[in-house]
């Protein structure tokens, strides 16, 4: 370890620059490979402004409509690409805009780092124009946050940011910058890449102890269910995991976080869990006796009721986050690290199986659920569309080597159910959040964090109009995404409950919309609309291979529901097909 | 799981804006802080958060993970009242009059280990350290003459196993020395700062 002296004396040899604040911002951004930033100027963050411009052909920055869109595009680069979401937003209201997508972050554990501009230091406290108090604001939906009040803290400061966003479990990192900071000049004597804080332990060390347990009970398990979530994408330990479960013929089942981590279609992907996922992983859970959980954090909505979740089987936990392990299910080993790491360790030592038998039983619930409700919604008879059918012509088109970005609602729920997808990184929705209005922006990120990628969003006619104004963003930007609208005129999920649960109440959820393709072609973003099946297939072929941007609209049966479905309250194996 | 009560001990950077961090964590879940301190260690540098809640051991395990899991904090220790060795200290202010005429003052003194700290024309002060049961006594045998304001202080506790941990954090602080507080320059010094 290099004790702080040296590390000073060291600087001290190297050549110092004089440097604003808001150049050292930028030498940070540079020095971190970061290609784009999403933001939106105001008068707080002019100075770093003001620097870009004459960095603007190393940095692209993408001028959004509302900081919010900033954000969630930055969030969608993050899950497009592997790397950490860069944003620029003034103070006050611009840093309150992104609250939104600090907590979407957090808690689907986005890398992204917010660089907010903030008042002078001196008017800290007085109720400056545009001064809010962000720190204190984005403290529970930050990873780590710190306001810089003197230049000569930025380039240590943005070091730790990144660090800290890309490291261990990822998420948001706000770093708010007072205007003097931007502006004064100081002795740069270059940026150093942080790796490593005191105090902070982004890696647990892995227990060997535990691995050899974990391999016993997997070894000696009868019918072992593997459950994953987006760990595995983030610890880009995709292969590691791949290996893992066809060496021990273990079934596995995503969280909705989680898919796409090994193709949909792979012999031993059983589907998706939680309360509108398959049939099959839902009700075995239940009769497993060995669960095994690699990077999902047992949300509600995949477990169910608790104390009816799993009771029968052991729970090895895999995770890189200590407080996830027994947070909301008592586990019986916990493999804490890094399951890039972790994963290898274990696949050496459990032994070669298949579990035909077990395997059966999977499908046979899902020729059940395949009758009851996959083949309908796939192959409706009625004259109005399904979500269903519209999900099963990308795929036919793609071949599920898009990108798929899904908004919040039935829409979300139908796309990740049938999506085929072939590559890890595809599908980029609000997991955790369920934050409508989050796809159209991620979508926009989405195409720059990796630009030879088709990305298409699915959106409900809610949700679209929660973050419409990005249109312009993609008018100004050019980037190429397609948009496809499944309208079905109403807030269909709280609908769905409402009918189901509520006695057809419907309280305002009967939603207008403006005519999407005039409010696209307003923004130059080509579009079509479909209302009837025999214009379905050639609709859809003329939004993938149109280039550009396009809009296509297409309106689906107003009162179809999404199932199967957990209802609230009862237990995952208490999933009804109808 | 019954509910009882837990001395968290969490040690830290001297960051500001910590104890926000910290105290959220208790506030998201509706959990009230008995009591709270802040205090520097034997070991520059490193704080220490003593805080008080009554809640279930499943629930204080769990919190002093989320705890932990923050980039400023070193580590977080949750005890029962048997694990530590810990005080309170208190202040009442009564009329000397009334304590003079009233009260036998010596016996007071004797009985709860109370020290007079301030003896005025119009009031006394007393003060007495001790653990909860002890300070409350106190009050309710002034309360009759009149206690005109009472203060009770944070509890501070030492772990009674801590010794290796003790240890542990002096080689850290050895390899790796703290970073200093940077404050803000600014608050009165308007005209050193720069306008555009």
């Amino acid at each position: 370890m290099e004790l702080v002296a040296e590390k000073k004396a060291r600087q001290n040899s190297k050549e110092l620059i004089t440097l604003t604040g808001s150049e050292a911002v930028l030498r940070a951004l540079l020095a971190e490979k970061v290609e784009t930033v999403f933001g939106y100027p105001g008068g707080a963050i002019m100075p770093i402004y003001d620097a870009l411009y004459d960095y603007h052909d190393k940095i692209k920055h993408i001028l959004v409509r509302h900081e919010q869109g900033a954000i969630h595009a930055a969030q969608g680069y993050a899950r497009a690409s592997g790397r950490t979401g860069v944003v620029f937003a003034t103070s006050g209201p611009g840093a309150t805009n992104l609250v939104t997508g600090l907590a979407d972050a957090m808690i689907d554990s986005t890398p992204v780092v917010c660089i907010t501009g903030q008042v002078f230091a001196h008017l800290l406290g007085t109720d400056a124009f545009q001064e809010t108090d962000v720190v204190n604001i984005t403290t529970p939906i930050t990873k780590w946050n710190y306001q810089v009040t003197d230049a000569t803290e930025i380039p240590s400061v943005l070091a730790k940011a990144f660090y800290i966003a890309g490291s261990g479990r990822p998420g948001p990192v706000l770093i708010d910058i007072t205007k003097n900071a931007q502006i004064q000049k100081f002795e740069f004597a270059g940026y150093e890449k942080c790796q490593h804080i005191r105090s902070y332990r982004p890696n647990p060390i892995i227990r060997k102890e535990y691995i050899v347990q974990a391999a016993q009970i997997i070894n000696e398990a009868k019918k072992p269910f593997v459950i994953f979530g987006q760990g595995v994408i983030l610890g880009k330990a995709e292969k590691e995991f791949k290996k893992f479960i066809e060496k021990t013929g273990i079934p596995a089942a995503w969280t909705i976080m989680g898919m796409g981590a090994i193709p949909t279609d792979h012999p031993l992907a059983v589907g998706m869990l939680g309360m509108h996922g398959n049939y099959a992983p839902n009700v075995l859970t239940n009769e497993c006796d060995v669960l095994i959980a690699v990077g999902m954090r047992f949300d509600d909505r995949v477990t169910g009721r608790l104390d009816k979740y799993a009771k029968q089987a052991k729970v090895i936990h895999l995770d890189i986050d200590p407080a996830e392990i027994d947070k909301n299910v008592k586990t019986t080993v916990p493999v804490w690290g890094d399951c890039k790491e972790t994963l290898p360790l274990l696949t050496e030592l459990v032994q070669e199986k298949s579990h035909p038998e077990w395997l059966q039983k999977f499908k046979e619930y899902k020729s059940q659920e395949e009758k009851e409700c996959i083949h309908p919604e796939l192959n409706p008879t009625e004259d109005t569309l399904t979500m269903g059918e519209v999900v099963k012509l990308i795929n036919e088109f793609t071949d599920g080597n898009a990108i798929i970005v899904t908004d919040v609602g039935q829409h979300q729920m139908v796309a990740c159910r049938y999506a085929k997808l072939n590559h890890s990184k595809s599908n980029i929705t609000s997991g955790g959040l369920g934050t409508m209005g989050f796809a159209l922006p991620a979508a926009i990120g989405a195409k720059f964090g990796a630009p030879q990628r088709n990305v298409i969003a699915v959106i409900g006619d809610g949700g679209f109009q929660m973050n419409i104004q990005e249109l312009g963003t993609i008018m100004q930007s050019k980037v190429d995404i397609k948009i496809l609208i499944l309208n079905n005129k109403f807030l269909g999920m709280v609908r769905q409950w409402q009918q189901l649960f509520l006695d057809k109440r419907y309280s305002f959820v009967d939603i207008e919309s403006p005519d999407f393709v005039q409010v696209a072609k307003a923004y130059g973003i080509d579009g079509a609309a479909v209302t009837q099946r025999k214009d379905l297939k050639n609709a859809v072929a003329t939004m993938l291979e149109h280039k550009g941007s396009y809009l296509l609209e297409i309106m689906v049966g107003k009162e179809n529901n999404v199932f199967p479905m957990v209802p609230q309250g009862c237990s995952v194996s208490e999933i009804r097909l109808k | 799981m019954m509910k009882r009560e837990f001395t968290i001990t969490v040690y830290t950077e001297n960051q500001i804006g910590l104890l926000n961090r910290i105290a959220i964590l208790f506030s998201r879940r509706k959990i009230n802080i008995e009591s709270l301190n802040t205090s520097p260690t034997e070991v520059e540098s490193v704080h220490r958060f003593t805080i008080v809640i009554n809640e279930t051991e499943e629930v204080v395990s769990k919190l002093c993970r989320q705890i932990e899991k923050q980039v400023e904090v070193l580590k977080a220790y949750y005890n029962t009242e048997e694990e530590i060795v810990w005080q309170e200290l208190a202040l009442y202010k009564v009329s000397t009059d009334a304590i003079a005429e009233k009260v036998k003052v010596e016996r007071l003194l004797r009985q709860f280990g109370a020290r007079a700290v301030a003896i005025r024309k119009d009031y006394t002060v007393f003060e007495t350290t001790g653990h909860r049961e002890e300070t409350d006594k106190l009050i309710k045998e002034l309360e009759p003459y009149g206690l005109i304001e009472f203060v009770r202080s944070a509890r501070v506790a030492i772990l009674k196993g801590s010794h290796d941990f003790h240890e542990r954090l002096k080689e850290f602080e050895q390899k790796e020395p703290g970073e200093d507080v940077i404050e803000n320059e600014y608050l009165d010094k308007k005209e050193e700062v720069f306008t555009l």
